[in-house]
């Protein structure tokens, strides 16, 4: 048992906060204001490997642990959180397509998406398949060799600005068992992608609608086999879930860090904030609780890595808690800052509107605590978490 | 022990609640994505119309006289629909009460007909400063004595309407000299007196409606009867009448509390996931069941508060615990009625991320819930002294 980061880690983390301090933190509050995806900076962050992170070398990826990911992305996230959290989006769909796509289909979009020239976008969520996602209705029907798509998903990430879509659509039965995963040309014929969502956060990230009319995919684009589309779809949110807890962790980081030196700079009463024995405790609460979910995050990271039987129920846990201290966090921190928390001039405002829809997204924290409470009941669970 | 409400407050609840849902509602998504102000305005003109600018101001200077039960129902219904609306009455409602409270018989003539008939479109209180938040007392604003009175000299920070209100009541230094807290005096000047600067909107969280700016005196010119209260007796009165105004914004957010309630409510009931109607599911009955029982116990805590006001009885402490406890639940009620709906409670398409963004301010401003917790807590100590 080594709770230390290996050397390789802590340089990897070095990179990552330099890169996010000189390249995201100078411009979040603009993005934020102006709604401005950066392309650009994504291109930069894919050149230092970010865009590939637990992808296979063999299409360009690093090849790094979930683990490592998590401790690079923290320290993005502390730079960004709403840029943070669409490049591990990114990898997500970048890896599920490296890892089920055939070789023709890894070829055609991982060396591009890894190195951040090309962009990925995950379509799970229906207007009416949300938390029930085996549900979906979206239908893929084979003719020859090809499948037709048709039916809309909602809430999709960088949707209108990205290059592949991972696609999970019906090809078979009712339920989880009748769903298959596609990548998908995002500029294929029939795509049709609706107005831009007005969301609290994540404002450097579009969140559009895609509705599919009779859009044409090769067979080929097919991940894995005709209906291994929800297994996928699972396995890619079980990194999902780290990936997001872990960007409220960078996020609450962010805001405690600030909240720290408020604390010592703001005077009231004639002596510093941080004299104040009640905000001490609140401080002290705080990192508490973020040091706890960070562990929790990192836990179930090596679960995941280790290919542990319970793994899904370790992101669920991770994810729900690190969700709801990360939030929590940045919360008190706003607190901390008085009406100044309040006011755009300081970051601490978006970093609570940020933060908010981690509980929200990946599954909700609702259904994390569907997928923990059910595994616990189980007659082994006893032996095994 | 009674705990109905007479006649007349039932008459203004049901009043306020009609104008609510009839000529707010309908704006307030409005407002608050294009912080139009003329929007406001027009509402704060139908507010005087029905008589809502001096609910507790008496009826021979053109208040409604209703009492301060009547005027905390009334604060919780025009919430419901518009939080900036309600912020702009509750802080010009005591501004009236201040004058009504401290006033000579010319202040009171003068000034209560122009606000409570909205010929004053709002009344504003200039306390916080930059340096001087939770620790008004170290205001630096100076009134230095002259030949015909005083000239105010400082900057008055996050102003509640001060870019349209007709009269600020203003805290300046008159005693350098004197223990901090008691040289301090509170004046009533016009808001044309040559001088003054109102500084552009502040670029806030939440509450885009109302109005927030800093205010320059700049050797402001007022004459000796436009003191308010006695010379250097300021401090006193500003902690005096800010008890009156923690009722109003703790009704306030029990208003913006049972509005995001109602809303999540009646989807939980609409949507299904999984073949049914969400509120079938026990987690979120519950969920709902905490969050309405301490919105009910926050009610009766502000009712206590306004009912001991109304009497004449010491409220500093009820209205303390009041506004501390009703703006922190409303906090959890409207993040827990934004999670019900899911993704879609954090697109601007439906209330909820408003409600949330709205509600934060609650816990900061008219008092941090820090400082309620020191107004408790010292109150309660001397009781048992």
């Amino acid at each position: 048992m080594d709770f230390e980061l290996n050397e390789d880690q802590i340089a990897f983390a070095d990179m990552a906060r330099a890169f996010a301090q000189n390249e995201f933190e100078p411009h979040a509050a603009e993005w934020d204001q102006e709604q401005t995806f950066p392309v650009d900076v994504l291109r930069a962050a894919g050149e230092m490997g970010f865009c590939g992170l637990y992808s296979p070398e063999d299409v360009g990826g690093l090849g790094l642990s979930r683990l490592d990911a998590s401790i690079i992305f923290e320290q993005l996230a502390m730079g960004c959180t709403s840029t943070t959290a669409f490049i591990t989006i990114h990898n997500m769909a970048t890896w599920m397509i490296a890892d089920f796509g055939n070789e023709d289909t890894r070829q055609q979009w991982c060396p591009e998406l890894t190195a951040g020239q090309k962009l990925a976008s995950y379509c799970l969520t229906e207007p009416n398949a949300g938390s029930d996602a085996a549900s979906l209705k979206t239908t893929a029907r084979r003719e020859g060799d090809n499948y037709i798509l048709n039916g809309s998903k909602i809430f999709i990430s960088g949707a209108g600005s990205t290059d592949v879509l991972v696609v999970m659509a019906r090809t078979g039965v009712d339920g989880p068992k009748g769903i298959s995963a596609f990548a998908v040309d995002a500029k294929a014929e029939g795509i049709v992608y609706g107005r831009k969502e007005e969301k609290m956060g994540w404002n450097s990230q579009p969140t559009r609608m895609i509705t599919f009319e009779d859009v044409v995919v090769p067979a080929s684009a097919l991940l894995g086999n005709e209906g291994d589309g929800f297994k996928i779809a699972m396995k890619g949110l079980d990194g999902g879930r780290i990936n997001i807890a872990t960007c409220s962790i960078g996020t609450a980081q962010a805001a405690l860090n600030r909240a720290r030196e408020y604390m010592h700079e703001r005077k009231q009463f004639g002596k510093e904030l941080a004299n104040f024995q009640a905000l001490q405790f609140k401080l002290a609460d705080m990192v508490t609780e973020l040091v706890a979910a960070r562990q929790m995050v990192r836990l179930a990271a090596s679960k995941l890595d280790a290919g542990h039987a319970d793994k899904a129920a370790y992101c669920a846990m991770a994810k729900r808690f690190a969700t709801d201290v990360g939030f929590n966090v940045a919360d008190e921190a706003l607190q901390i800052f008085g009406g100044n928390g309040y006011i755009k001039e300081y970051p601490m405002e978006r970093y609570v509107r940020d933060n908010r829809v981690h509980r929200i997204l990946e599954g909700t924290n609702e259904i994390m605590r569907v997928i923990v409470a059910r595994r616990v009941l189980m007659e082994d669970a006893a032996d095994l978490i | 022990m009674d705990l109905s409400l007479t006649e007349e407050q039932q008459l203004i609840q049901d009043t306020a609640k009609r104008f609510a849902e009839t000529e707010l509602a309908p704006v307030a998504e409005k407002l608050d994505q294009t912080k139009d102000k003329s929007i406001l305005l027009e509402n704060c003109k139908k507010l005087a119309e029905l008589g809502f600018m001096g609910l507790n101001i008496n009826a021979d200077h053109g208040g409604t006289e209703a009492g301060v039960v009547a005027f905390s129902l009334a604060m919780t219904e025009i919430a419901r629909a518009c939080a900036s609306t309600a912020v702009t009455m509750s802080v010009t409602n005591m501004v009236a009460e201040v004058i009504q409270a401290m006033g000579t018989e010319e202040q009171k003539n003068k000034y209560l007909p122009l606000i409570c008939s909205g010929e004053y479109r709002a009344g504003s209180f200039c306390l916080t400063e930059s340096g001087a938040g939770s620790d008004p007392a170290s205001m630096r604003t100076q009134a230095v004595k002259t030949e015909n009175g005083f000239a105010i000299s400082g900057t008055k920070q996050w102003i509640t309407s001060a870019e349209f209100a007709g009269v600020f009541v203003v805290w300046a230094v008159t005693d350098p000299e004197a223990k901090k807290g008691k040289g301090i005096t509170c004046f009533l000047v016009e808001a044309d007196a040559p001088g003054i600067t109102v500084g552009p909107a502040e670029k806030k969280m939440g509450q885009h409606g109302s109005a927030t700016n800093e205010v320059h005196f700049e050797n402001v010119e007022v004459p000796e009867s436009a003191i308010l209260g006695k010379l250097n007796d300021g401090f006193r009165l500003a902690v005096a009448e800010l008890a009156g105004g923690r009722i109003g914004i703790g009704s306030l957010a029990l208003g913006v509390g049972l509005a995001a309630m109602d809303y999540a409510i009646q989807y939980t009931q609409e949507r299904k996931q999984f073949g049914r109607p969400i509120s079938d599911f026990q987690g979120l009955q519950w969920m709902i069941a905490d969050r309405c029982t301490e919105l009910e116990a926050a009610r009766l805590l502000l009712m206590s508060a306004a009912d001991r006001k109304e009497r004449g009885l010491p409220f500093a402490k009820e209205a303390s615990m009041a506004k501390v406890f009703a703006s922190e639940k409303a906090n959890q009620a409207c993040y827990s009625a934004l999670q019900m709906l899911g993704g879609y409670g954090y697109m601007q398409e439906y209330p909820l991320e408003r409600y949330a963004r709205d509600v934060r301010i609650t816990s900061i401003y008219e008092g941090t819930s820090e400082i309620q917790r020191v107004i408790i807590a010292r109150e309660i100590m001397r009781e048992h002294s």
